[in-house]
Order: structure tokens, then C-alpha cells, then sequence
């Protein structure tokens, strides 16, 4: 089954009939011809669906919403049909390029199995202070493939931003000594400024605890209270 | 009071004045494409300028829980500059996304032949795009200028309830009533109008098609300029129906033409939420 086929599978349950179709005949244009994707994109939220995917996850941090994956349907649909990755890689830069910020986020979650090509795309994403698209910036592509100096600065920017830790696809496997560093820094600096420390540092911290030898106050500060 | 401010340049007001305006019960807005206080230079400034608002401008809303809209185009001054001109040819990519709601600000600035041609060519594409026009009328000449604003609507042929032509005074109110397009009113600290004005031009003509905005922008100006007018109605003793009607109603229904509307956009009100409902780590404070 294609990839197409598979997340449109996936959506059924949370469309319309009529949005259904609606999607079917939007995909089936794109496939027809690759380009037209550029002036169906935009429409494709408000002529299919919009919205939270997952009711604990509002704003699209932790995974796609309805309209990210409604995007992203045509996404795989115009892969497919390439079949040519660097044609593809240029067609989504377009649509990242004049996107608006829920394109852009859309663009970001439709990223993963494409290669290298795609990390200007996530570069210039992690330069926005948008949290959303932050979040999506750390998502499955960058997991698997960001270079790992970006990836911890993308993780700093998250717990800058507010973009829950839990949100970041493979954190606990790329999580290194360097990265634990980083973060044991970060809270440093809140509690030397009597600020509060989110609670998600532990998420890094736990995993690298020889980390934090050398930031003893914080060490104090993740010690469950008696 | 819910409110709807339908004309507000957010680009030039701070975060204070998203926190006023959501305690004041702003819960959308409309910000339109305008100037920037000094005249841009290239396609490219007004490109990345089209971006930030459908971009960071909307999420910086979102996060003092007010669902943002725009409207797209060339303003009137710099439709007077050959090096902006490009940006027409880019229009159509903004004026297909969710959340544009209408081309503008179009309009007169000085009356000249280029800003005759742009301001046309502008009202064309919102009929091929089926958008309502946000037409500005000029501070300088100004019955002249909304009178042959009025013309060119018509020779152009967009429908009248389509067009909303706003910064109106006492001196323009009729001949825009008369035309049958929308009314609206900039409620200024020191020109334009005042809550007053409004509430006894409220009084003669009624409730129907008139948007109420604060036009708040660079200048000296109030974003609580709508809830402001909403006191003073009901000090005339309008009803708080009449004024929902006013500052949220007739703003949805307006803009509502467009089927751009995302008032059920994701909105969090950042105020109250911390680290998305994290525990939060309090460390004793370190000593010397």
C-alpha cells in the first residue's frame, strides 16, 4: 500500500465523507500533476479539516494536527509521484519558503524519509521563536537525522521556548554527555537567578546523572524532597 | 464584552498591549497590510513584512489568546513607488491562504494616477479571489477622496456589501451609507473619531453595517479604543446586545464573506499556563 494510501487510511476516522472526498480528489491532483501542489496546499485546511489530531495536544507540539497530517497526505501523494527525491526536496522548500506559519509546521511533519536535502528546511525553522514550529522542527526527521551539534542546540532552544521536552523525537537515545552539560548549565542559571527550572530537564538529566558533579545545586534541586 | 477589533496594526504594539486588550475582552483581530511609518524599498521588504503576518504575528496573538487575522495588498502610499509595484504579482499566493480576509488596505493617499491604477487593479483581485476590500480613506482631502473611492468601486463593479471603507467621519458617514458598503471607524486619541462621535452617529443611522476599530498603529494610539466605545454605548444606553453586535457581530459577519475566517484558532492564554502543566523545580536559591 502506498504511503498516500496509508495516511489517508489513518485519517478516515477523523473526516467527514465529504471531507474524505474531499482530500481523495486533492491527493489525486497532486499526483496528477506534482506542481499543482503549491495552490492546493493552502486550501487544504479549511476545504478538508483543521484542527488538534490528538485532544491533549492543541497546538501540534507532540505530533501532527488534523491539518498537518491533511498536508501531509498531499505531501506523500507529491513524493510518490516524483519519484526523485531532490524534485521533491525543491517542491517542498517552495511550499516551506511561501508557506504561512501552519504550512510551514505542515512542511516540517512531512519530512521524515527524506535525506539530507531537507535541513536548510529545519535549520531556518529553528531560527523562529513560533514554538509550534519549533516543536515540529524536532520531530521525527530531526531525530533520526539532524547532526547532533544542531539537534542539542534545538533541544536547549525547546526548554528556551517552552516546547515541552517529551515533544523531541529520540531524545533519550541522542541524548549525550554534551548535551547534559548544556541543560545542568541551563538550570544552573535559573536557580542562580532564583527562577524556577522546568521539571523536563530530568527527561536529559536522568539519563547522564555524572553530569551533574560538576552543577552540585541542581543535583540538590532534582533530589526528590523528604 | 467580546470584542472583534476589525483594524489594528499589532506589528507596532507590544506584548503589554496584548495582555490590555485580552483583559479587556478582545478576543480577534484584524490587522491589515499598511505602511511601516517610512516607505519600504523592495518586493522583497514587503514579502517577508506579507510573511510575519500570517506568521509570527498570528502565533504572537495566539499566545494572549486572540485569534488573528489579515488582510493583504499594496497600500496606497507605496503604490506611488515603480520599486514596489512587483509585489502585485505576488499577491495571489497570500490571498489564497487561510486567515486573509480581505484585500487592503487599498485606497487614495494623495489621489495620484498610479495609486488610481493600483487601488483598481487591487479591487479586481479580491473579486477574483471572492475577498471583501478594506478600503482606506485618505486623512488629507478626504470627502473628495472617498467620494471618488466610491466611483471606482462601482466602475469596477464589486459588490457594496463587500467593501467596507473605514476611517470615516461625520463629513463622509452618508455618501458611504448611501453607496451601501460597509462603515467603519477608527476611534483615535487625538484625530480621526472618538467614542462620543460614535456613540451619536450610532444613535442617527443605527447598528447595521458598522465596524468599530482602534486602528491602533506607530502612532499615538489605543488598542482599548473598541471596549472604550462599548462603555460609552452602554453609558447612552445602548443595550449589551447592541454593543455585541457592534464589536463582535458585525465584524464576524464582514469578514465572515470571506469563509477565511479562524476564530476557533488555536489560542492559548499564556498567561495562565506555565510549562505545559510540568511540575516545576524550585531550587534554594544560591547563596554568595
Amino acid at each position: 500500500m502506498s504511503r498516500t494510501q496509508q495516511l489517508r487510511d489513518a485519517l478516515v476516522a477523523h473526516l467527514s465523507p465529504a471531507a474524505r472526498e474531499r482530500l481523495a480528489e486533492l491527493a489525486d491532483a497532486v499526483a496528477a500533476e506534482p506542481t499543482a501542489i503549491g495552490r492546493l496546499f493552502p486550501a487544504a485546511a479549511r476545504e478538508v479539516a483543521r484542527g488538534p489530531l490528538d485532544p491533549a495536544d492543541r497546538s501540534g507540539l507532540y505530533g501532527p494536527t488534523l491539518d498537518d497530517s491533511v498536508r501531509g497526505v498531499l505531501v506523500a501523494a507529491l513524493v510518490e509521484s516524483l519519484d526523485d527525491e531532490d524534485a521533491a526536496i525543491r517542491e517542498l522548500t517552495a511550499l516551506y519558503r511561501y508557506g504561512d506559519g501552519d504550512e510551514k509546521r505542515a512542511v516540517l511533519r512531512a519530512l521524515d524519509g527524506l535525506g539530507p536535502g531537507a535541513q536548510p528546511i529545519v535549520e531556518d525553522a529553528l531560527r523562529t521563536n513560533d514554538i509550534r514550529i519549533v516543536a515540529a522542527a524536532m520531530g521525527e526527521w530531526s531525530g533520526t537525522r539532524l547532526d547532533v551539534a544542531t539537534w542539542r542546540q534545538g533541544v536547549l532552544k525547546c526548554l528556551f521556548v517552552g516546547v515541552p521536552l517529551g515533544a523531541v523525537h529520540r531524545l533519550g537515545e541522542r541524548t549525550d554527555d554534551e548535551l547534559g552539560r548544556m541543560v545542568a548549565a541551563y538550570a544552573h542559571e535559573r536557580l542562580a537567578a532564583g527562577r524556577t527550572v522546568p521539571d523536563d530537564v530530568r527527561l536529559v538529566l536522568d539519563r547522564v546523572p555524572h553530569v551533574l558533579e560538576q552543577f552540585p545545586d541542581v543535583a540538590a534541586a532534582l533530589r526528590p524532597s523528604t | 464584552m467580546r470584542i472583534f477589533d476589525p483594524h489594528i496594526h499589532m506589528t507596532s504594539r507590544t506584548t503589554d498591549d496584548y495582555e490590555a486588550m485580552h483583559a479587556a475582552g478582545v478576543r480577534a483581530v484584524v490587522e491589515p497590510a499598511f505602511w511601516l511609518g517610512q516607505p519600504r524599498t523592495s518586493v522583497e521588504s514587503f514579502v517577508d513584512y506579507f510573511d510575519s503576518l500570517v506568521g509570527w504575528e498570528r502565533f504572537r496573538a495566539s499566545q494572549f489568546g486572540i485569534a488573528h487575522h489579515a488582510t493583504i495588498a499594496l497600500n496606497p502610499k507605496e503604490a506611488n513607488d515603480p520599486r514596489c509595484l512587483g509585489i502585485l504579482d505576488l499577491l495571489p499566493r497570500y490571498l489564497a491562504k487561510d486567515g486573509v480576509v480581505a484585500v487592503g488596505e487599498v485606497g487614495f493617499d494623495s489621489m495620484t494616477d498610479a495609486e488610481v491604477e493600483v487601488f483598481t487593479r487591487q479591487l479586481e483581485l479580491a473579486g477574483e479571489h471572492g475577498l471583501p476590500a478594506m478600503v482606506h480613506t485618505p486623512h488629507r482631502d478626504k470627502a473628495t477622496g472617498t467620494r471618488r473611492t466610491l466611483d471606482l468601486v462601482r466602475e469596477v463593479g464589486i459588490e457594496p456589501e463587500m467593501v467596507v471603507v473605514d476611517h470615516l467621519n461625520e463629513t463622509t458617514v452618508e455618501m458611504v451609507d448611501d453607496a451601501g458598503a460597509w462603515l467603519a471607524f477608527s476611534i483615535y486619541p487625538d484625530t480621526k473619531m472618538d467614542e462620543h462621535r460614535m456613540v451619536r452617529i450610532l444613535q442617527e443611522r443605527g447598528l447595521e453595517r458598522v465596524l468599530v476599530n482602534s486602528a491602533a498603529d506607530w502612532g499615538r494610539s489605543d488598542p482599548l479604543k473598541t471596549y472604550k466605545t462599548g462603555q460609552a454605548m452602554l453609558a447612552a444606553g445602548f443595550s449589551d446586545d447592541d454593543v455585541d453586535r457592534v464589536l463582535w457581530r458585525n465584524p464576524v459577519e464582514f469578514f465572515g464573506q470571506s469563509g477565511r475566517l479562524m476564530l476557533d484558532y488555536d489560542t492559548t492564554d499564556g498567561l495562565a499556563a506555565t510549562f505545559e502543566g510540568n511540575s516545576i523545580l524550585r531550587g534554594e536559591r544560591t547563596g554568595a
